[in-house]
């Protein structure tokens, strides 16, 4: 199992919440996780339903079985002034860079600085022992840039030793690529099964493999319930209309003659099938598209009332179950 | 490129005094007449996109969100419905879905807008849709503005390639850098404008202003004093503090790159000359008379929320918002059945099957009397109308084939729990189909529900927003059509709670 497990997927697929729960997954039984924001945008906050976090290692969750799971937003201009300050006993000196903007240019416009700082302070997470000799933790979990960046966000370090041949900028680089080109990385995506969230996905990947980045797995998100199958829908074309409002009379649901309670409930229910078996069958498309990328195929569910703490344990369960941690 | 977005800025601020604002100060007092019924029943008022896109006031729409709401979806599908209702329209689009390109035959990612063929142009109205290449739009600007040779030096500078190429700060810089120049041009009347899809939705609105700051800051003239002195022999005349920075720098990022950027920034700087201008005619275009935002959101929580950070924002930076889009909005034809009545229903079917399969008792005929339907029993009134009307269906006869057809004789009169038995090995009755249908409702209903409850949240924090919503499709856009369609559901002038 990775120490290091990197999640990315298109906006709006949920991949913080995805993050969240994996990190819950995997510090059941007493182990301990870090999950790590890098976008600056408060998700493990607003999802954990705690104040905005710190640039500091907090524990914001008790997993089941005794575990722990720690929360870091990582921000940029402040993990610069750490490593001045680690590496080169900078105090005063960081100050006065900030003072002339070079903090600013560092963290925002040179090209990768940013990228090289929010995957080394990660990276750090996962090397980092405690005075025993054992792991600060046992996991890092990175609720990582979207897919469409996501192989430029992890091979940035790549470029910059590259671009800074020799140099303390140039040995970091290259000691973070060897941690995320290791097998103690893996770059989970998560996706919906919608077109253009699994295209992506499928470009996504490809990106990562040719940049030798490791892989783990696709896990789907929002997987709506299968309420109607097959021969539901075949008998939803085919039953007559007249004998589905008798049935939904029977139900209780009033009169089924024209006119009648039940039978003007019948078009409707009707329609929304239709829109369910249309939806049904780009489903089970996209599925096949995910089957065939060849990682392993994770399936969460939907949840009906929204997402909150008591979904987010629900999730971690599930991926447990699904013997994802 | 002679700072032409401020020229464009004067030419549009001369057509009418604050126009936009003025626009905007509508939507604002139909919003705030509506307050009060607003915090009541949380409706807003609705956003009339037609009147947008037709007024020859807009030239530009920015379209403005959290990543996976349909953001180009919708400024491709406004700027088609605006050349179709006569107005000259350019698209310009980032990292579109490749489908979504193709439809409109963008395919051909080459940093020049194509004219989109297809359209109904009987309006005599034309699109155009581009997709923007970064690389390209800054390669442009130093060819634009540099002598071939120092043009060269810079387009091979490894520090420029790694910049150009698209770290952070440069997609959102060169999106506004080529809305400037779209406007500049002025041979369309009406620019859309998608943002790209940002780590942070807000960075487009900072990147201008941070780059120029950074390009015009004391950072640049101190990395640039060593160079234009003639490289490392010039450090000895710097003064000790200088000499310590430069010192600091050369050590963080080693010497080589040091030098790189040195002649870099010096290149840009004698090139481009008052990048700040620069970035603040853009930003100012965006605050000019003309210019309309729209914030697109789904019905969630966290785009909702974003939804809301952002009009904060465009407010804070007195840019000119036209209101909300909603897209993917879930409606249903039959919201008079609440989902716990359909649940209970859907059980209701399935307990008198159990029953019927037990005891060969039929529960059904209880129902109506047992869920106090205000209705007679529709038992009766149904019998005769049945057999009618299945033989009129084509399918009837299969389907009593099936067994269905005794269905219907079950939930009348006398069940048959024997053959109900055998079909419930391979075929579906109507019972469990009409269960399984109200089940698919009460999902539909909670999902209703909890649609509803962001959207007042969202109501209640900004009643002044106009929204226009946009109804759910069960699958992707892939053609003009579709973005027809979606135009039509976009203008649809329906209110914000009878959107279906």
């Amino acid at each position: 199992m990775s120490r290091l497990q990197v999640v990315s997927g298109k906006g709006g697929t949920g991949k913080t919440t995805v993050a969240a729960a994996l990190a819950l997954a995997l510090a059941t039984e007493g182990k301990r996780a870090l999950l790590v924001e890098v976008e600056g945008r408060q998700g493990i906050a607003q999802l954990f339903e705690t104040q905005a976090l710190p640039y500091e290692e907090r524990k914001i969750a008790v997993a089941p079985g005794g575990g722990e799971v720690y929360a870091l937003a990582i921000d940029p201009e402040l993990a610069l002034l750490d490593y001045l300050q680690m590496f080169y006993k900078l105090g005063g000196a960081g100050r006065a860079l900030k003072k002339l903007g070079a903090i600013d240019f560092a963290t925002t416009i040179a090209p990768g600085l940013r990228d090289v700082l929010l995957t080394g302070k990660a990276c750090e997470a996962v090397r980092r022992k405690d005075k025993r000799g054992r792991f600060a933790y046992d996991y890092v979990v990175m609720d990582a840039p979207p897919t469409g960046r996501i192989t430029r966000f992890l091979n940035v370090n790549d470029e910059v030793a590259g671009l800074a041949k020799i140099g303390p900028i140039h040995n970091q680089a290259q000691a973070v690529m060897r941690v995320l080109k290791s097998p103690e990385t893996a770059v989970h995506l998560v996706t919906l099964l919608e077109e253009m969230p699994v295209q992506e996905t499928a470009d996504g990947l490809a990106e990562l493999r040719a940049a030798r980045l490791p892989v783990g797995r696709t896990i789907v998100n929002m997987v709506r319930p299968a309420i109607l199958d097959e021969a539901d829908l075949e008998l939803a074309r085919e039953a007559p209309r007249t004998a589905v409002a008798k049935s939904l009379s029977a139900a209780g649901l009033g009169g089924a003659r024209r006119g009648g309670v039940a039978e003007r409930l019948v078009e409707p229910l009707l329609t929304q099938a239709d829109e369910y078996a249309e939806r049904y069958a780009l489903e089970r498309e996209q599925r096949t598209v995910l089957q065939g990328l060849g990682l392993p195929l994770h399936e969460l569910p939907l949840l009906a009332e929204g997402m909150d703490l008591a979904g987010l344990y629900e999730l971690a369960k599930e991926l447990r179950q699904q013997g994802i941690s | 490129m002679s700072q032409d977005p401020a020229r464009a800025n004067d030419s549009a601020r001369g057509r009418g005094p604050a126009r936009a604002s003025e626009a905007a100060r509508t939507t604002g007092t139909a919003g705030s007449v509506d307050t009060a019924r607003a915090i009541d029943t949380a409706s807003s008022a609705v956003l009339g996109v037609d009147a947008l896109i037709d007024d020859p006031g807009t030239r530009i729409v920015v379209c403005c969100g959290s990543g996976g709401v349909g953001k180009t979806t919708t400024a491709a599908a406004l700027g088609l419905r605006a050349a179709e209702r006569g107005r000259k329209v350019v698209v310009l689009t980032i990292d579109p879905a490749r489908r979504l390109a193709q439809s409109m035959g963008i395919d051909a990612l080459d940093n020049t807008p194509r004219r989109v063929k297809g359209i109904d142009d009987s309006a005599s109205g034309e699109l155009h849709a581009m997709m923007l290449d970064m690389k390209r739009t800054f390669d442009e600007i130093v060819e634009a503005h540099a002598d071939r040779e120092r043009a060269a030096t810079i387009l091979n500078n490894p520090f420029y390639q790694s910049l150009s190429a698209g770290f952070a700060g440069t997609q959102e810089y060169m999106a506004m850098e080529k809305l400037g120049q779209l406007r500049a041009r002025d041979e369309w009347d009406l620019i859309v404008v998608d943002t790209p899809p940002s780590r942070s939705a807000l960075d487009f609105l900072d990147a201008p202003k941070r780059l120029g700051s950074f390009l015009d800051g004391k950072l640049i003239r101190l990395l640039t004093a060593p160079a234009k002195l003639g490289g490392r022999a010039g450090m000895k005349f710097l003064n000790v503090g200088m000499s310590m920075m430069t010192g600091t720098l050369g050590k963080l990022l080693g010497g080589q790159l040091l030098k790189d950027v040195q002649t870099f920034v010096a290149a840009m700087d004698t090139t481009f000359g008052g990048f700040r201008t620069r970035a603040d005619a853009t930003y100012k275009l965006l605050q000019a008379p003309g210019t309309a935002f729209l914030v697109v959101a789904a019905p969630e929580r966290d785009a909702l929320r974003e939804a809301a950070y952002f009009v904060e924002r465009l407010a804070a930076e007195e840019m000119p918002l036209a209101g909300l889009v909603l897209n993917r909005v879930h409606g249903s034809g039959a919201t008079q059945l609440s989902a716990e009545r359909a649940l209970a229903a859907a059980e209701n079917l399935a307990e008198a099957r159990i029953v019927d399969q037990v005891g060969g008792k039929a529960g059904l005929r209880n129902s109506p009397d047992t869920y106090g339907s205000s209705e007679p029993p529709a038992t009766e009134t149904a019998v005769p109308e049945a057999p009618s009307s299945d033989a009129g269906s084509p399918a009837a006869d299969r389907t009593s084939a099936d067994g269905a057809g005794t269905d219907d004789d079950r939930g009348t009169a006398d069940p048959s729990a024997e053959a109900d038995d055998d079909r419930s090995t391979e075929g579906r009755t109507v019972e469990q189909l009409t269960a399984g249908l109200l089940r698919l409702h009460a999902e539909r209903m909670q999902l209703l529900s909890r649609e509803q409850r962001t959207r007042d949240r969202f109501a209640a924090l900004h009643p002044e927003v106009a929204v226009a919503e946009v109804a759910a499709l069960p699958g992707d856009v892939h053609d003009l059509a579709g973005l027809r369609h979606i135009g039509d559901r976009l203008a649809a002038d329906s209110s914000p709670t009878a959107a279906s």
